[in-house]
């Protein structure tokens, strides 16, 4: 061996090399992270620490056919818990009901949902009322995980009005969140509920935005941080609707109060719904933050089913109402004239076979023509009416006409007609082969059919127009489903028309509700349901000036409200009444219907006068 | 000669850096503390570092006045009663901060302190006595095997802490020392070979192929050796490859999990790999020049674990950039450079092995340290001498400067 080799000199020299490539491996290796890499690891460091938060976007505002509005936003807070260990949430939750108003059943239904974990904000309330929220920036230190943010809150200016129609908003739900149209929804998301909120949802809702905070390795929120643009959120479309609001208010003012029912008012030009009118109703204001369990349930549990949406939803026998349909039938398929009469004229009942089928004037009415049928509602005229349709056609036409059906109105729920599509509807539902004899039942709008005061109204389009009826529409730029058209001559029409015009003259069932300004044409009717004394009133009315074209058709109804002509005839009359006043520019605050100016003892020389034409 | 100016002046470009460092380090202790949550156990660390600073420096000024002989009086010793502590800290230690699972604190009247970090240097002593008394360098590999032994001891009570870092710290002090008594490089890398055929024996077919190698070299170099000696060195490789197997069980799973997230730290992103992983993230975020002083964002919101004591490179990383970690880097390189001229200009061979030996001791922590926060070297607890945060460390490296100090500048 050689002694040079281990020599100190050389030894410190080699020693050297091994430092500064030791170091160097370093060097090179930081080299590579620090400036050949910095901007993936600067990328990610951004990742850790920022995390995007969803920015709601404000809903479209909803407003009347004047612009009026029945829904929009106003500056409301919501209060989250950043995620963490399920004690210390609990403990924050504990807390924070000094603060904030949280009945037990909400604060369960919280404390479940800590339990089962997640990693996004608990949301507490979407609605935290400002001192509350004050009281809590103001103990910020005392609540590290709380996350106060801005959460435009939905208001509803039209209260109980709009409530079915308009509907109303909340968190969007679990299995709301698997459906196809709420892909890219978060949970926390405001969505609509029912109504014009639910149908326009994807107009209303807008594109969420997003904002950036800054968060500690602990998931805290430490901040929020401008440094990353977040992106803006997208308000959403308004949407003006055919409603009138004023006209709603009127409804609800001269409704039989404290008795349920609906009334739908329809646009004769257009199809418009200027009035979607049903009660009782509920205030879907409180809706508006979080639902508060005891609330649903107390609206769930109503007996008077203040959530259902009467005007749309319920089903009703139709009544004298239906003979008008009767009438339309068998002038479409041209089996009768107007001037025609029936071969048997009323003598209070008619046979047929070994049946005795009443008329529910036991006196009889005798012979009579069309519009002298419709304006007495003689059943007898329409037994034999429908005997002529007969039973397959007036089924065929029937359902040519959508009584089987729903009328294709753009809100979420809109319950179908209850209307026999076949013959063999008996067979299924009662059991037997439907008998020819079905027909009388059918013709007078009894036996198993039953109509939403909405497609009511819709059939009264045809009539009130030249036999066509375009399916109803609230959003006033939606394209309305499919509509019918009836194949009636324009004078049998008229005959129609004439036949209730004739109802509100004197000798008709209406004449009381008669107006001074406009013709109003209708038909009453009663229906009884579930017993002696328990009726359903019906009215179905057009109205327009006299002379000129017909401009509104309205329907009302009213569950046990007792006779058509005294309760649902005076709804529907003042409610045309406001509508044309409004309309023709002429003031709103006189004296509306026959009846009540017999009742004030006042002159009632116009209705002499229409009684002498 | 210069007898009028003292050992620190005279030794200036290597007491300079030493102060340059432990100031830069009490900067970025301060930084490590500037938390977007504050906690309150780190708050005032950096002042306690300072303090600390302040009297290793009083230390520095007295203990360099010593001469050589005391040193050498002194080393056997010393060496018994670090050993002794070592043992005693075993029974009566304490884990402390996050230093938490290891037993390596022992309290004395209220003061806490490592006593591993004492016997590191108590160690180097005896070593490099040890050596320094031979006429002739090792020739023989049972030559080594006092030496050994000598390192052995505190290396064993270390690693029953057990504190991997420090023990591998006993391991580059050995080996520095034996390499300046100028020992053959074929007597080292045999004495070295166990511990490669214990890394090797994770494959066997890698170790089978090493096995044969290492026999081959062996027989090459068979007139330098008794024979006695190849088959030890050959015994102890199977040995090592036979035990590699129960000891790799016997880690604790977070040491496991540490040396398996080294290779891939995805393997365990929450816990292991999530200091990895966030160590990255912060020393590559701070690109050329940094996110700035105390404004590093992994730090300030806590991705960074230890970010004052073991991470503390990683907090250098981010907030200085490449800029602050390769000057850092300079100075560690100019301190052992110049390490290595103070043991080659040693009047004594005692002095030259403990200068080189205590250089051995710090680059092996410079390189680990600075290493595992790159991903280079798999984690290991062991502190950045001079920078990390640690009153026993930052004191004991001042008390092993002092050393250096006096020992190079002991006239012959």
């Amino acid at each position: 061996m050689s002694r040079r080799r281990y020599r100190h000199s050389v030894l410190a020299n080699r020693a050297r090399i091994t430092v500064v490539v030791l170091l160097g491996i370093l060097a090179g290796v930081l080299f590579r992270a620090q400036v050949l890499r910095a901007t993936d690891w600067l990328l990610q460091s951004e990742r850790n620490r920022l995390r995007p938060l969803t920015v709601p976007a404000p809903r479209g505002i909803i407003r009347d056919r004047d612009g009026r509005v029945l829904a929009d936003n106003i500056p409301g807070y919501s209060v989250s818990i950043v995620p963490d260990q399920p004690d210390s949430m609990f403990s924050t939750l504990g807390r924070l009901r000094e603060h904030l108003d949280l009945p037990a059943g909400r604060l369960e239904a919280l404390s479940q949902q800590v339990r089962a974990g997640g990693p996004r904000p608990l949301l507490v309330t979407g609605d935290a009322p400002f001192d509350a929220v004050a009281a809590l920036v103001e103990r910020r230190s005392g609540f590290p995980r709380l996350l106060i943010e801005p959460r435009p809150k939905r208001r509803y200016p039209a209260g109980q009005l709009g409530a079915h129609v308009i509907g109303y908003v909340g968190e969007i739900n679990e299995s709301e969140l698997g459906r196809p149209e709420f892909e890219d929804a978060e949970p926390g998301w405001i969505v609509g509920r029912s109504g014009v909120e639910s149908h326009y949802e994807s107009l209303l809702r807008g594109t969420v935005g997003t904002r950036y905070v800054e968060v500690d390795a602990a998931g805290r929120i430490v901040g929020s941080f401008g440094g990353v643009q977040g992106v803006a959120a997208d308000p959403g479309e308004d949407v003006d609707l055919n409603l009138d609001l004023e006209l709603m208010e009127w409804i609800h003012q001269v409704f039989p109060e404290g008795m349920n029912g609906a009334v739908v008012a329809l646009d004769v030009e257009t199809g418009g719904v200027l009035a979607l009118y049903s009660a009782p109703a509920f205030d879907p204001n409180v809706f508006a933050g979080v639902v508060d369990a005891e609330e649903w349930s107390r609206l769930v549990g109503n007996p008077e089913s203040p959530l259902y949406h009467r005007a749309v939803m319920g089903t009703y026998a139709p009544g004298s109402p239906w003979k008008l349909v009767t009438a339309a039938i068998a002038l479409d398929l041209g089996l009768v004239t107007p001037d025609e009469h029936m071969p048997v004229p009323c003598r209070g009942a008619y046979m047929y076979g070994n049946r005795v089928a009443r008329c529910w004037d036991s006196d009889g009415h005798g012979s009579l023509d069309l519009p002298g049928a419709i304006q007495h509602s003689c059943n007898v005229y329409f037994y034999q009416l429908g005997l002529r349709i007969g039973l397959t056609r007036m089924l065929g036409v029937g359902n040519r006409m959508g009584f089987g059906n729903r009328c294709g109105i753009d809100l979420p729920q809109e319950a179908g007609g209850i209307f026999p599509e076949s013959l063999d509807f008996w067979e299924r539902r009662f059991g037997y082969r439907a008998q020819e004899g079905e027909v009388l039942s059918l013709a007078i709008g009894q036996g198993p059919n039953d109509q939403t005061p909405l497609k009511m109204a819709q059939f009264l389009l045809a009539i009130a127009r030249d036999g066509s009826a375009p399916a109803p529409t609230l959003y006033r730029e939606a394209v309305p489903a499919d509509g019918w058209r009836l194949e009636i001559r324009p004078e049998h029409l008229e005959e129609i028309r004439e036949g209730m015009r004739r109802v509100m003259e004197p000798g008709g069932t209406a004449h009381l509700s008669s107006l001074e300004h406009f013709d109003l044409l209708g038909k009453t009717g009663t229906v009884e349901h579930g017993g002696e004394g328990l009726e359903h009133a019906w009215f179905t009315g057009i109205a327009g000036p006299f002379g000129g074209p017909p401009e509104i058709v309205i329907v009302a109804m009213v569950e046990f409200g007792g006779s058509g002509s005294g309760v649902a005839a005076p709804l529907v009359a003042k409610a045309a009444d406001f509508y044309l006043r409004g309309k023709h520019d002429m003031p709103r605050d006189t004296i509306q219907t026959l009846r009540e100016y017999l009742g004030a003892g006042r002159n009632t020389a116009w209705a002499d006068r229409r009684e002498a034409r | 000669m210069t007898g009028t100016r003292p050992a620190w002046l005279r030794q200036l470009p290597f007491t300079a850096t030493v102060l340059v460092l432990s100031l830069f380090g009490v900067a970025m202790i301060y930084s490590a503390g500037v938390l977007e949550v504050p906690s309150p156990a780190m708050q005032g660390l950096w002042l306690r570092q300072a303090v600390i600073l302040a009297a290793a420096i009083v230390g520095l000024l007295m203990l360099s006045r010593v001469p050589l002989r005391w040193f050498e009086w002194f080393a056997m010793p010393v060496y018994i009663v670090g050993v002794a502590v070592l043992a005693v800290t075993l029974v009566a230690g304490t884990g402390v901060g996050t230093a938490e699972g290891v037993n390596s604190f022992l309290s004395i009247a209220g003061f806490r302190f490592q006593p591993a970090e004492a016997a590191k240097v108590t160690t180097a002593l005896a070593l490099a006595l040890l050596l320094a008394r031979r006429e002739e360098p090792p020739g023989y590999l049972r030559d080594l095997l006092t030496p050994a032994l000598l390192v052995a001891v505190p290396l064993g009570l270390v690693l029953l802490q057990p504190d991997l870092g420090t023990a591998l710290a006993f391991v580059g002090m050995f080996f520095a020392i034996i390499y300046w008594a100028r020992t053959p490089w074929p007597l080292i890398l045999f004495a070295a070979s166990p511990g490669l055929g214990l890394l090797l024996a994770f494959s066997a077919r890698v170790w089978s192929v090493y096995i044969i190698l290492l026999a081959v070299a062996l027989y090459l170099y068979r007139f330098r050796l008794y024979l006695v000696e190849s088959v030890t060195v050959i015994l102890g490789n199977v040995a090592a490859g036979a035990v590699a197997q129960p000891l790799w069980n016997s880690l604790a799973q977070y040491q496991r999990n540490r040396l398996l997230v080294f290779l891939d730290p995805s393997l365990d992103p929450r816990n292991a790999g999530w200091q990895l992983i966030q160590s990255k993230v912060a020393v590559g975020s701070g690109g050329l020049v940094g996110k700035g002083f105390t404004a590093g964002t992994q730090k300030r919101l806590a991705f960074l674990p230890e970010q004052h004591t073991d991470f503390i490179f990683s907090v250098i990383g981010e907030e200085l950039g490449f800029v602050g970690t390769s000057l850092l880097l300079l100075l560690f390189c100019h301190l052992f450079l110049r390490m290595i001229r103070m043991a080659e200009t040693a009047s004594a061979p005692f002095a030259g092995l403990f200068i080189f030996g205590i250089m051995g001791v710090w680059l092996t922590h410079v390189f680990v340290n600075v290493g595992m926060t790159v991903g280079v070297v798999p984690i290991t607890g062991i502190p950045l001498p001079f920078i990390s945060y640690g009153g026993s460390f930052l004191l004991m490296s001042w008390t092993a400067a002092a050393i250096v100090v006096a020992l190079a500048s002991e006239d012959p």
